[in-house]
């Protein structure tokens, strides 16, 4: 219970229905105590005004979200028994595009997308900007690592059959999700320009020709001209930085609102006990849930 | 699955839900380790490995490896594999996506209420040999030869064409006698007997398919291509 008075009250959890009220909730609230002897010194009501601070400030918020049901809703919900480290894959897999999105942001303060710039701008980066080679070292690398673990999640998720009932929705967009990584990585290898990131894309852009009905146009597009050049260095430039990131960004937080809407699924080779009134198990389910207006997880039990 | 194993399911899942610790903080910790490590391995590997850049790119050098990024080696191992030209198209596209679509509707045919791994025989097979097949070619693709090298007597008139031949990468694609990779280009080493010297010039200087153009090469250096491969009988 102490890391439950850290938390301001708005997002603190919600006591279970039926539980006595409040007894191990923290104190109550000032106005129904007994009333101090003395008047307390301004000293004292400033420090208590200004200890309540945060929570005003987070019931100030919530009055006009009403985002602490969902918030708490988020934070309290149960894991199920059994979740293991193969289950923090895919908050690796965030982590990492989170590392890729603002060291990309740094490195865009100072690259220039221009065919006849880009990579004096890259050894500018490397050579003068202050813990520059770090931070494009982090971006370099950072796409191996995310191509990693976005392959190691998507496997944790087949091998455990975590694809199926209900989940099927999530893993078409993790799906997407890993083509628009795979696109992020083919069009951010083209820029720092160099011998190897320009032929190799001269060479995966031609292998797009090859395909089939599409190809032709697929690789057109991507070239914008009939030499890969300027045209194409800013086509891939505006391609690796808004379009894909944006898709990404919103595809994730549809990710992961259905992670915390339907639950991450138990290891499959764990069975529950069944209790012997297996029979009542909606209706708990029903008494459990829905302590909110709007319960997150109300859905699972459809 | 039929409603009954769905209805089983949610069932089964509530109950395991019902035994286990709240997201916070106990999910949230392990989440948190696992980020803490890797953004470590991403900052270590920056600091270890570095971010050198190659030479600058240039549309008329001849020196350069077109490889990919080492996660796309399968897809470019892919091509060596299937080399006859009508069947290209199946390699670079026609294969990755049959892929990607089995890939995306997995769930709307792999519809058994089963989930445990091992009572899934045939997904867990497909899985481990899609996985096995892709470090394989990945393998293949991190360890091909030096495309920038060849090993081979030629007459001395022939001297210049061969190091045109070595210097702008042919043998990333081609094999030629003993040296290069066997695709996903046509193999070099006779190919005079197939292609006359004007369709060799020609091929090169368009790039048919998946090969580069080359027509910014200085025309002589070409002429001297030209001269080098279609000698090859």
């Amino acid at each position: 219970m102490k890391l439950d008075s850290l938390i301001p009250a708005p997002l603190r959890k919600p006591a279970k229905p039926g539980a006595s009220n409040g007894a191990a909730k923290g104190p109550a609230p000032a106005d129904l105590k007994t009333a101090p002897a003395e008047r307390p010194s301004d000293a004292q009501r400033l420090g208590d005004r200004a200890k309540d601070a945060p929570a005003d400030v987070l019931a100030w918020v919530d009055q006009r979200t009403a985002a602490s049901g969902f918030l708490t809703g988020m934070l309290y919900r149960k894991v199920p028994k059994g979740t293991n480290w193969f289950y923090t894959l895919g908050s690796a897999t965030l982590i990492a595009f989170v590392s890729q999105a603002i060291t990309g942001v740094f490195l865009a303060m100072f690259y220039t997308p221009s065919a006849t710039q880009a990579y004096a701008s890259i050894a500018h980066i490397n050579n003068d900007v202050f813990l520059g080679q770090l931070v494009h070292g982090m971006h370099k690398w950072g796409s191996s690592v995310m191509v990693i673990l976005v392959f190691l999640h998507m496997g944790r998720t087949f091998f455990f059959g975590a694809y199926k009932y209900p989940r099927e929705l999530n893993w078409v967009i993790g799906v997407v999700l890993l083509i628009l990584t795979m696109t992020m990585a083919f069009t951010g290898y083209l820029l720092p320009f160099d011998q190897r990131s320009f032929w190799a894309s001269v060479v995966g852009i031609n292998i797009n020709g090859t395909g089939p009905v599409v190809g032709p146009y697929l690789s057109d597009f991507l070239r914008a001209g009939p030499e890969l050049g300027a045209t194409t260095l800013s086509r891939f430039y505006a391609i690796h930085m808004l379009l894909v990131p944006g898709a990404i960004i919103a595809l994730i937080g549809a990710h992961m609102y259905l992670v915390v809407k339907l639950g991450t699924t138990a290891p499959p080779w764990l069975k529950a006990d069944k209790p012997k009134v297996a029979a009542s198990v909606s209706q708990l389910d029903a008494g459990v849930e829905g302590n909110g207006a709007a319960p997150p997880n109300g859905a699972s039990a459809s | 699955m039929k409603p009954a194993d769905k209805q089983a399911y949610l069932e089964e899942y509530e109950l395991l839900k019902k035994k286990g610790k709240p997201f916070f903080p106990y999910a949230v910790l392990k989440d948190s380790a696992m980020m803490l490590v890797v953004v470590g391995v991403i900052i270590l590997m920056s600091v270890l490995l570095g971010a050198e850049q190659g030479p600058k790119a240039d549309p008329t050098s001849t020196t350069y490896v077109p490889r990919p990024e080492w996660y796309f080696f399968f897809l470019f191992e892919l091509l060596r594999v299937i080399k006859p030209p009508e069947l290209v198209p199946i390699a670079t596209i026609g294969i990755p996506t049959i892929c990607m679509v089995l890939l995306l509707l997995l769930p709307f045919y792999d519809r058994g209420p089963e989930r445990n791994p091992i009572r899934r025989p045939i997904a867990t097979t497909a899985g481990c040999i899609t996985i096995a097949a892709m470090a394989y070619l990945s393998y293949l693709g991190a360890t091909g030869g030096s495309p920038t090298e060849i090993d081979m007597k030629v007459a001395p008139q022939y001297e210049a064409g061969k190091e045109v031949v070595a210097g702008s990468g042919c043998l990333a694609c081609h094999k030629l006698g003993e040296n290069g990779n066997n695709g996903p280009g046509p193999e070099l080493t006779h190919i005079a007997q197939r292609i006359p010297r004007a369709a060799i010039l020609r091929s090169v200087e368009i790039g048919p398919g998946i090969m580069p153009s080359f027509r910014d090469l200085p025309p002589k250096k070409l002429n001297e291509l030209a001269d080098f491969l279609s000698s090859l009988d």
